[in-house]
């Protein structure tokens, strides 16, 4: 089989996101994998050189400099006929789902987004992926190629590294490219923590945090504390205490770090879809009976606002220590 | 200006789901079911639209059985103008219906196409995309806010690195995010003159399709469960366990 890894990038650099699709395409495919990023000026090129890909493609252009789908779409199936490309990959994302969608259409060529395992059997290509929130798992078959596919992030995890360093071959883009769509801006607000996809602790808060205030004042110090990124849950962003972009769970983000810390979450299975695959959960609520302690590997039964203070304090220590 | 709105009938989003007994399937007895939450975000912009004057006509358009008229009656009620099933019973993926829906576009030609980022079933997100490839038009996904000035489309989408801006010309599909409005609730009125609305009926076959399967699904099972850990008494005993024994800090 024959791979075409999609970088995730921001039109100007490659992220860190790609990483579980390449883990991908290397257990799939071993090295008859090419990656294509694609920008304009990419930094975090090298960063795609290291596992074994036997081309890393990079199409750069003006019209490029920003991820929308309906540029960057025409540019991935340019490289998708080049490659004779079987399956077209990349990791679940936003990013992802907007622009392999596409590329299906365009290629029309069925899609399986987020996928938790890959098999061939007898011609078929048969994957599972979560279904109905991530309550069920469904094993779909799959025939003919191309197929295009996002890999959830955290069943796929990193790839290895390799000692040889893959060739970076400029591709060209297609003369005709539709500019009809106008990126204007983006607003973040990470506030210089770890992006939540990415880090190896998170700290998430739910609705008992009152206020925007309270909430960067009890979540975001324990995560600064860590290094962490922060979360929170629907209920929390619904009554606006946390932006909509720090939702874990089934309709906002999936994050498995090694450290997920849960505070005044009750856990609806909404949020545990998001989160249920870190190493370590620990809980802290105030109610026995929360269903996040059937999930937690550490539950402490607490008021938030008696045991964050001194949690911090504590880890302070330990981690000096 | 012409909306075109998807209405897809799914489980009740609160309903406890649970694999059939020899694991094919859902266990569909009991289950109450719904317009997917995401399209009745999307029909309540299109109707938001309409009073603020800038759209004319609301299509609700639904794919599956003769069971689906309930949601577009529930559509229709809501303020969608008229309704189209397209009846099959076949379970369609996301490619077939996309190309049924690109015949639903070249007969009503709408100027907008409005419907849920992804249905909370399957899950797939793929159809407004495809759509728009398909048809070659503009898109915008995971819209939290949308503007109509002159034909021109200004969304705010959310992304995973924050919330951005794009500007797409009209015609364009646009997929509705949590955020972009609530949905109203369905007044009695609604219902009395949604009867007296039209609902067409329709084949895949008059359309000039004929779904053919590329994707399967074989198999339902439950996901593996995390076993619950210990409860600990205070901050210190949590710290050191965190140290010693997960040895994650």
């Amino acid at each position: 089989m024959k791979i075409l890894v999609i970088a995730e990038t921001d039109g100007a650099k490659v992220s860190e996101k790609s990483l579980p699709a390449i883990a991908f395409a290397q257990q799939v495919a071993g090295e008859n994998f090419t990656i294509l990023a694609i920008g304009h000026n990419l930094s975090g090129i090298d960063s795609l050189t290291r596992y074994g890909a036997q081309s890393v493609w990079v199409a750069e252009e003006a019209r490029l400099a920003k991820p929308l789908a309906e540029r960057y779409a025409p540019v991935v199936v340019q490289a998708v006929q080049h490659l004779g490309a079987d399956l077209v990959v990349a990791t679940t994302s936003t990013f992802s789902r907007d622009l392999l969608a596409r590329v299906a259409g365009l290629l029309n060529a069925p899609m399986l987004s987020d996928i938790i395992s890959f098999a061939v059997r007898d011609g078929h290509v048969v994957v599972k992926r979560p279904i109905y929130s991530a309550n069920l798992i469904g094993t779909f078959e799959a025939e003919g190629t191309p197929l295009v596919l996002t890999v959830r992030g955290p069943a796929w995890g990193k790839p290895r590294s390799v000692e040889t360093s893959s060739p970076v071959q400029p591709l060209s883009v297609p003369a005709e490219l539709s500019t009809r769509s106008e990126w204007l801006s983006l607003e973040g607000s990470a506030g210089g923590r770890p992006d939540l996809t990415q880090a190896r602790v998170v700290v998430s808060g739910g609705r008992p945090l009152k206020d925007a205030e309270t909430f960067e004042k009890y979540i975001g110090k324990l995560a600064d504390v860590l290094g962490g990124a922060v979360g929170a849950t629907r209920a929390a962003v619904d009554a606006g205490i946390a932006p909509n972009e720090l939702q874990v769970g089934q309709t906002g983000k999936t994050v498995a770090p090694e450290l997920y810390i849960a505070v005044a979450i009750s856990g609806s299975v909404q949020h545990l879809a998001g989160m249920k695959d870190s190493r370590v959960i620990v809980a802290i609520n105030i109610d026995p009976e929360a269903p996040i302690f059937q999930v937690a590997d550490y539950g402490l039964v607490a008021d938030l606002y008696e045991v964050v203070p001194p949690l911090i304090e504590e880890l302070k220590q330990a981690r000096s220590s | 200006m012409k909306i075109v709105v998807t209405v897809k009938r799914v489980p009740d989003p609160y309903a406890k789901i649970s694999p059939n007994a020899d694991g094919t399937d859902i266990a569909r007895e009991g289950l109450q079911w719904a317009i997917n939450p995401f399209d009745e975000i999307a029909l309540e912009e299109a109707i938001r639209l309409k009073e603020a004057g800038k759209a004319t006509e609301i299509v609700a358009v639904s794919i599956g059985g003769d069971e689906c008229q309930e949601q577009l009656r529930t559509a229709l009620a809501m303020g969608a103008d008229r309704a189209l099933l397209v009846q099959t019973a076949e379970r369609l993926e996301p490619l077939s219906v996309v190309h049924i829906l690109t015949r639903i576009y070249q007969r009503e030609q709408p100027q907008l196409i409005l419907m849920g980022k992804q249905a909370i079933d399957t899950d797939d997100n793929q159809v407004g995309q495809m759509l728009a490839a398909l048809l070659d038009l503009p898109q915008a996904t995971f819209a939290s806010k949308i503007t109509l000035e002159n034909g021109v489309a200004t969304v705010q989408r959310e992304t995973d690195a924050g919330i951005e801006t794009i500007r797409i010309p009209l015609p364009a599909v646009i997929t509705a995010d949590l955020r972009l409005n609530e949905p109203r609730y369905v007044a009695l009125t609604g219902i009395i003159r949604a009867r007296s609305k039209p609902l067409e009926v329709l084949t895949p076959a008059e359309l000039g399709i004929n779904p053919h399967a590329r994707v399967r699904l074989v198999a339902v099972e439950r996901p593996p469960a995390r076993q619950a850990g210990k409860r600990v008494q205070d901050v210190k005993e949590l710290v050191r366990l965190l140290k010693e024994e997960a040895r994650v800090i």
